[in-house]
């Protein structure tokens, strides 16, 4: 598990020129990277919280809604507790898909772009 | 606490002589894994050459092993222990924890890993310096690092030494110190000769031990239920003795308006935290990309969101199996509920209860240990790399020097958690945990969220936020029933608290942003463009990436 190459030299021999930063930062193709970015990742983000704080409020100060039984000795409450698992593991993976599909192709040619320009 | 208070629970928990019945065993596992991480560690320490290696395992681990390590360095006592405690003796109210626990990671996941992963290289400080200047971030962020860590060290420390003096019954003064000093000293063996790939195994190696564990015991629960588990919460609920309400929110927290608050607070700042705490930060250096770095953050969901499940079941399960008195006996935040699950589990007087018992001990004392070693290396890191290396040699230290520092950095800080630990040993630390997770989101979480993604952002801001977020959080704690003024106070014969909340995120983490938004925005400073740009397009698409 050796690193195969000199730590300190890689990074500064590879980086490009602040100039290049700065053209790269403005240019449409970037643009569009950090657009679907943004677009996807903040309001993903917001709707969990809102979706976790509801579920923190209604423990709080529903009590008597949390405590309706379902099935058996399952209650709301319970299957609402669950319901966060669930919801957590598929934005995860909706998270994840979405990256691979949508932000990656794009990040990895300005990557490349960039590395074998410098 | 008086010393006889102490000494009772100990006493009734493993009655029945069975504390000293079991000790040869429970001892034996303890030394059989306390010596296979120590062959880790020497085999690690022999890899570890240069700072990638120290600081970051040499960034060769894939996404999965860094998964595991990442579960086996956030899942903790309190999460193993303290939520199937919490749900053994209040039902309901116990399993909200592990929620905001997993929730946080989609913070981690969405916003956090990635970009750090593709801008920094070894700390947290990295990534909030990058644009700024360096010195006075650097140092905040060091403080910040080294404030959080030990907070949470100190929690898993004090908690060590109860939990396994209870479980070797072991009452006597020195004998609990003993304990505390020997987690210390093992924690500063794995991160001064293993680095960070010594504890990246050891963490890997608690985490299979801790699901294994985890699985074996919910396994036997729900076979006990015929794997119905309406049956099994019906039957927890009758022998809680609290009906209904046992499945229910508001046993804990419900009591009063301020416990509702309580618990908002801490809603907030479990879910914001996660992604704030400097220990979980540098484990995404260890792997290769920021892909690698997703991939960490989804194994780890996955895993410690199965594992809070079976918390679910062991938590219910000790509920439905054992007597709430027996629980309460042993201790009273319900911290041995699962060894004692385990214990009848296998059959209170046979062997097998005796074997069950050991091995989820050891797993706890695992869970213990792969902890505080990440939590050392994290605040040693910084100690070295954003402090010494920055700070004080302004850059020029040689990578030699920076890993010594580092080194001497992690006995010190061991020294002081060891003496911090057993001068501590009986005060009811629990809070700390909280604490660090409110810290996490108040100072460190808006700083780094401004630093990735607001091209004004400036060096007061992340001063102001840094620290205005620590001293907020710190400060509210300080005056707040966890310090003083409440039986389960530190200290609880004396009254200094004015501040009505055991956790202060509610107030800390909306001061934390706000700072950093009003210093920006009041300084006259020019924010740096250049390097805002350079590290916008590094942490998007991972351009010159170490």
């Amino acid at each position: 598990m050796a690193t195969e190459t000199p730590p300190p030299s890689r990074h500064s021999a590879s980086l490009p020129s602040p100039e290049e930063f700065a053209e790269e930062q403005r240019s449409a193709e970037f643009g569009e990277l950090r657009r679907s970015y943004r677009s996807f990742a903040f309001p993903l983000t917001l709707a969990f919280i809102a979706w976790y704080l509801l579920y923190v409020l209604l423990s709080n100060y529903a009590g008597g809604f949390m405590g309706t039984k379902v099935v058996g000795n399952i209650n709301v409450a319970l299957v609402l507790g669950l319901a966060q698992f669930l919801s957590t593991f598929l934005i995860a993976w909706w998270y994840a898909r979405h990256a691979a599909a949508k932000f990656d192709p794009k990040a990895e040619a300005i990557k490349s772009r960039m590395e074998g320009g410098a | 606490m008086s010393p006889a208070a102490h000494l009772s629970p100990t006493h009734t928990l493993l009655a029945a002589g069975e504390a000293s019945e079991h000790r040869p065993l429970i001892i034996t596992l303890f030394a059989v894994f306390v010596a296979a991480t120590l062959v880790i560690t020497v085999w690690a320490g022999r890899q570890t050459k240069d700072a990638a290696d120290f600081y970051a395992g040499g960034r060769q681990f894939t996404g999965f092993q860094n998964g595991l390590a990442v579960s086996g360095d956030y899942m903790s006592a309190a999460s193993f222990l303290g939520i199937a405690g919490a749900i053994a003796l209040f039902g309901y109210d116990g399993f909200l924890y592990s929620i905001g626990f997993l929730v946080a990671w989609l913070v981690a996941l969405l916003l956090v890993a990635e970009p750090l992963r593709n801008s920094g290289r070894y700390t947290m400080g990295d990534v909030l310096a990058y644009r700024m200047r360096q010195r006075p971030v650097r140092t905040a962020a060091g403080v910040s690092t080294i404030v959080v860590s030990i907070f949470y060290l100190l929690a898993q420390m004090a908690g060590a030494g109860v939990l396994v003096s209870l479980l070797l019954g072991i009452t006597s003064d020195g004998g609990k110190i003993g304990i505390v000093a020997l987690v210390g000293v093992l924690m500063i063996v794995y991160v001064t000769i293993g680095g960070m790939k010594g504890t990246t195994w050891v963490q890997m190696v608690k985490a299979v031990l801790l699901i294994i564990g985890a699985l074996l015991l919910t396994f036997l629960v729900l076979i006990k239920f015929n794997f119905n588990v309406s049956e099994l919460l019906g039957r927890a609920a009758d022998n809680s003795g609290k009906g209904a309400a046992f499945l229910e929110p508001g046993l804990k927290y419900g009591a009063t308006g301020t416990s509702k608050l309580d618990f908002l607070s801490l809603g907030i700042a479990l879910v914001l935290g996660t992604a704030g705490l400097p220990h979980i930060l540098i484990r995404f250096y260890t792997v290769p990309t920021a892909k690698a770095a997703r991939k960490s953050v989804l194994w780890a969901i996955g895993l410690i969101g199965v594992f809070y499940l079976m918390t679910l079941a062991l938590g219910f399960g000790a509920a439905a199996l054992i007597k709430p008195a027996e629980i309460i006996a042993s201790n009273k935040a319900g911290n041995t509920a699962a060894p004692l699950l385990a214990l009848h589990l296998g059959g209170v007087d046979s062997n097998w209860g005796a074997i069950l018992l050991a091995t989820i001990s050891a797993v706890a004392f695992a869970t213990i240990l792969a902890v505080v070693a990440g939590l050392t290396l994290a605040s040693s890191s910084s100690f070295a790399h954003d402090i010494y290396a920055n700070v004080i040699k302004k850059g020029r230290a040689t990578e030699k020097q920076e890993i010594n520092a580092a080194r001497y950095a992690t006995v010190g800080i061991g020294a002081v958690s060891i003496v911090l630990g057993a001068l501590s040993r009986d005060l009811n630390v629990a809070g700390l945990v909280a604490l660090a997770f409110a810290v996490a989101a108040s100072a460190n979480l808006p700083t780094l969220l401004y630093s990735l993604f607001w091209k004004r952002f400036t060096t007061a801001g992340a001063l102001w936020s840094i620290y205005g977020g620590l001293v907020t959080a710190v400060g509210l704690v300080l005056f707040s029933p966890v310090v003083s003024g409440a039986p389960t106070s530190m200290f609880p014969d004396v009254d200094f608290h004015w501040f009505p909340l055991e956790n202060p995120g509610l107030i800390s983490i909306p001061v934390g942003f706000l700072l950093g938004a009003l210093g920006t925005l009041l300084s006259k400073e020019v924010p740096d463009a250049g390097k805002y740009a350079e590290l916008e397009v590094r942490s998007l698409t991972g351009t010159g990436a170490h």
